[in-house]
């Protein structure tokens, strides 16, 4: 159970003399460390590690963790995230002795489990976005998204293409589509959405020129609307010698529905730990392998995995490849439990996955629509987004909504996203909740509603159930507390 | 129900279909275009039972040879160390690793102060005022320390120590070509950088000068001649560091290093063919707003009670979009949880103990070496060095995995000049008896 109010932070349990470690012992004669290291490179004060035994340690991390709250704790339907159930045994898997300890740098028998796991992943992925060529190297999507532009930017220079520098990028879209265009070095440039919230096409007419080297979509978009325009978006873009970038952030919504591949898409990135059920681990590690067409496909980082009869090799014969972006590998034990996934679901299952997370979403989507306002009123695929404009009249933000649903025992949607709504909540509920949660979640968004018109207060000072009260963002951005001071140091500094 | 992963049943999706007003949820995907929709079932290979999996899985599994299966004396920047028991235990409670990003901090009170600590003993360790809340790993923390430092200093070249990490230097360049950042290499003089070299590289234009410590050769570069050739015209000076040797060693930032980085994988974290693992990012407070990655920072509640929240996110990319100090969002947090519990566990006292048994064990290997007649390139040197072989190293490696060995890493593979070296590394796991014994086959196959 989780206590109310603060937590002592593990430097205020530490008891000098206490420790939780059991190291092999020395078995060889010890040097004087004066005889191995110039003085100057010997620490002359230790770092200030805690000292705690180790029940101590474990209660400490054991009551930080009943401060959390995780999908098996209950509902997560924070939109654009796939907050869906993290099997069990992806877990197992990853632990397995054999891929746990396995050391990237062996000569190839030696990693040949590795490398199969990681040549299989590469095949099933080509098979769901349709692409030519995988590559499982990017840790998360965002430098997947780059890896894909990076590319991208070769291929135009390869073709003497020097003036493409602009991006294409949906003012509807992830914050990290505009972050990874600039990184890689191009100028981001918006195309307006239209009323129905997708993309709007003569805008888009408007700022495609010899000068676009990509556009990038997510489809369905943000508002978890699919754009059903893509083909004349495609026809426009590469009509204009640019490429199509899929943000394969949603992919959750249309698995053996449609492929990004077969929409005309040139380039893809994935989130394993969205559609693939990687766990989020409280912000990380992620997985965002990339795929492209054949055309992009010598452009890609190196190595690449390749079958030869019964084995597996590495391949670094990529004469044009942008490069490495990670070390070694990737985020294997991310990707070994995707590939876990995979093969739980099979080619029935992963359709099934989809089809479910949308007609949950849809489900939702028309029980809430009238006591909060719906923009954008069509089918939607995995999520939607309702604007809180109803309740703002009435006194109360999404915000305090928000703060509201934790009372009731839900973590809230994706609020104030994406950035063409006003005062949005984004929810996407993934195919893994039953009805029954669905229900409770959307009598208790209607029950707010209600409190809303009868006690204002009562949601404007939620939560009320929470280990600790809203907390002041504005402080800890004014005088940015960042680490630990024990009082003595600081008493000493004033 | 179809799966036990899918709990909507044929009466549930009945009545949710009357609800949406539609009669099949083919209708729901009917804006999708006829001629590109996917018609049949993906070829993919068929669904296994959980038993079936775990078996198909296992067995692949056992087909990689490993430091379980073997005496691994193989480093090159993924290590085999101790991992305590209590962080897998800890890392499996499913509040901290089902947990998204911390964005609602009211629930998140445990992912936030156990990144607050994290930043808290990155900070002690490396000496300097600042460290976020992780990176991918700890070359691509040093790159963004490259890009950084080039925005700070509205200059467009850094000086890269050759004693770097390979991949390392691979994964700079990659980042700094698509920012338009040339990167020039400074040589090895035996197995530290030419300092002289460096100094001529480093001028007007540096935006950095980034060395690794200890380096790719185990050896232990001079920070304190390097944070003048790096601070001479202004440039900022970036260390690439194992944080477990710098527990013992004295710290970047104590020799005045501007940004610190490196991969807490020594922490808590195994192998796992080469990732997830965990980079760090510390740097001064001058240098705080243009951090890279998420801050946790400490402030309080209503009633006073202490509490800790993300901050100072105008720097990141779901505020600022296109003009975001990094397009880094998903980082390595339950990495980072890891490698705070397996700092912590060690303790001030242990995390010393450890880093000191890498050393001694090392040293006594290399005296061994030299005993049996090897040339042993470095004097000093962390857990890591070079012997030269008289053939070459990946057949000599092929041949120990028979005796039970993962020999040491081929830097022939990477420097010409190093055909036929083996970069050894001995951490505190092995034994006297395993040392000894790798020493007499690595003699028997050198001839």
């Amino acid at each position: 159970m989780a206590k109310k109010g603060s937590s002592p932070l593990i430097f205020e349990r530490s008891i000098e003399d206490r420790y939780a470690y059991s190291l092999p012992k020395l078995e060889i004669e010890k040097q004087d460390l004066s005889n191995l290291l110039d003085d100057k490179f010997i620490r002359k004060e230790k770092a200030e590690l805690p000292e705690i035994s180790e029940l101590d340690l474990i209660r400490h991390y054991t009551e930080l963790s009943n401060k959390n709250w995780g999908i098996d704790t209950g509902f997560y339907p924070l939109g654009s995230c796939t907050m869906k159930y993290n099997p069990k045994i992806n877990e197992q898997v990853a632990r397995l002795t054999g891929f746990a300890t396995s050391h990237p740098l062996q000569n190839e028998k030696a990693i040949q489990g590795s490398l199969e796991i990681t040549y299989r992943l590469q095949e099933s992925l080509k098979e769901i976005t349709g692409m030519d060529e995988i590559s499982l190297q990017s840790a998360a999507g965002a430098q997947g998204e780059w890896t894909a532009l990076i590319m991208i930017k070769a291929f135009h220079e390869a073709n003497g293409d020097h003036q493409r520098t602009e991006v294409i990028v949906p003012d509807s879209a992830h914050g990290t589509n505009p972050a990874s265009a600039t990184v890689a070095g191009f100028k981001a440039v918006t195309v307006k959405s239209n009323e129905n919230g997708t993309v709007d096409i003569e805008d888009l007419k408007r700022v495609v020129s010899d000068k676009t080297a990509a556009i990038m979509l997510t489809n369905p978009n943000t508002l978890g609307l699919f754009e059903k325009d893509i083909l004349e978006i495609r026809d426009i873009v590469h009509g204009a010698g640019g490429k199509l970038y899929y943000d394969g952030a949603n992919l959750n919504a249309i698995m053996a529905k449609v492929r990004p591949g077969d929409m005309g898409f040139d380039a893809v990135h994935l989130n394993l730990h969205k559609t693939f059920t990687g766990p989020h681990g409280g912000g990380g590690p992620g997985s965002g392998p990339i795929g492209v067409k054949a055309d992009l496909a010598e452009f890609l980082p190196k190595p690449h995995v390749k079958k030869e009869g019964d084995t597996y090799k590495l391949d670094n014969d990529i004469p044009n490849s942008v490069g490495r972006v990670k070390p070694y590998f990737g985020n294997f034990g991310i990707y070994l439990r995707a590939y876990t996934y995979i093969k739980t679901m099979g080619p029935e299952g992963l359709k099934k996955v989809s089809e479910d997370a949308v007609l949950n979403a849809n489900y939702i989507m028309r029980r809430l629509e009238g006591a909060y306002h719906l923009p954008f009123s069509q089918h939607c695929k995995h999520e939607f987004v309702l604007s809180g404009v109803n309740q703002k009249k009435e006194g109360a933000r999404t915000l305090d909504v928000a703060k509201r649903l934790l009372d009731y025992g839900y973590h809230p949607p994706t609020i104030y996203f994406p950035l063409n709504v006003e005062e949005g909540l984004m929810i996407e509920p993934t195919e893994t909740e039953s009805k029954e949660t669905l229900d409770g979640f959307v009598d208790a968004l209607l029950n707010i509603d209600k409190e809303i018109k009868e006690d204002l207060d009562l949601v404007l000072e939620a939560p009320h159930n929470t280990v600790i009260g809203r907390l002041d963002e504005t402080q800890a951005a004014r005088h940015p507390v960042l680490r630990f001071e024990r009082e003595d140091i600081v008493d000493e500094k004033k | 129900m179809s799966h036990r992963y899918l709990p909507v049943t044929e009466k549930d999706k009945q009545e949710m279909l009357d609800v949406i007003g539609i009669k099949d949820v083919s209708e729901l995907f009917s804006d999708i275009p006829e001629e590109v929709r996917f018609k049949g079932d993906l070829n993919i290979e068929p669904a296994k039972d959980e038993y079936s999996l775990m078996r198909e899985l296992t067995r692949i599994s056992n087909k990689n040879i490993t430091s379980a299966t073997h005496s691994s004396f193989l480093g090159a920047g993924v290590y085999d160390h101790y991992i305590p028991a209590v962080v897998d235990s800890l890392i499996s409670r499913s509040e901290f690793y089902t947990a998204y990003t911390p964005y609602q901090p009211e629930v998140s009170q445990g992912e936030l102060q156990a990144i607050f600590e994290f930043q808290t003993l990155i900070s002690e360790l490396t000496g300097l005022p600042i460290a976020n809340s992780s990176m991918y790993d700890g070359p691509t923390a040093f790159a963004e320390g490259a890009t950084m430092a080039a925005g700070a200093t509205r200059k467009k070249k850094v000086v890269v120590s050759g004693a770097v990490h390979p991949q390392t230097l691979e994964v700079i360049k990659t980042y700094t070509h698509a920012q338009n950042i040339e990167v020039v290499v400074a040589d090895v003089d035996g197995t530290t950088t030419d300092l002289k070299h460096l100094e001529e590289l480093a001028d007007e234009d540096t935006a950095a000068v980034m060395v690794q410590y200890p380096n790719f050769f185990g050896s232990i570069e001079d920070l304190e001649a390097i944070e003048k050739i790096a601070h001479k015209h202004k440039g900022l000076f970036i260390v690439n560091s194992n944080p477990l040797a710098i527990s013992l060693l004295t710290p970047p930032g104590e020799f005045g290093a501007d940004i610190v980085t490196g991969d807490t994988q020594v922490f808590g974290i195994p192998a796992q063919f080469g990732g997830p693992h965990c980079g760090y990012f510390a740097a001064t407070k001058k240098l705080m707003r243009r951090m890279p990655g998420r801050l946790v920072g400490q402030t309080q509640d209503d009633d006073g009670n202490r509490g800790f929240v993300l901050t100072l996110q105008a720097r990141e990319q779901h505020i600022r979009r296109e003009k975001a100090t990094s397009n880094i969002c998903s980082n390595q947090a339950l990495n980072a949880l890891a490698s705070s519990i397996a700092m912590s566990a060690l303790g001030k006292y242990g995390v010393v103990e450890m880093a000191e048994n890498n050393i001694q064990n090392a040293h006594y290997a290399k005296e061994a070496f030299k005993s049996a007649g090897f040339e042993v390139l470095g004097d000093m040197n962390f857990n890591e060095f070079v012997v030269k072989l008289n053939k070459d190293v990946t057949e000599i490696n092929d041949e120990l995995y028979d005796d039970g060995f993962i020999g040491g890493y081929d830097l022939g593979l990477n420097f010409d000049e190093f055909k036929n070296h083996m970069l050894i590394a001995v951490t505190e796991l092995r034994s006297k008896d395993e040392i000894d014994a790798f020493v007499e086959r690595l003699g028997a196959y050198n001839g």
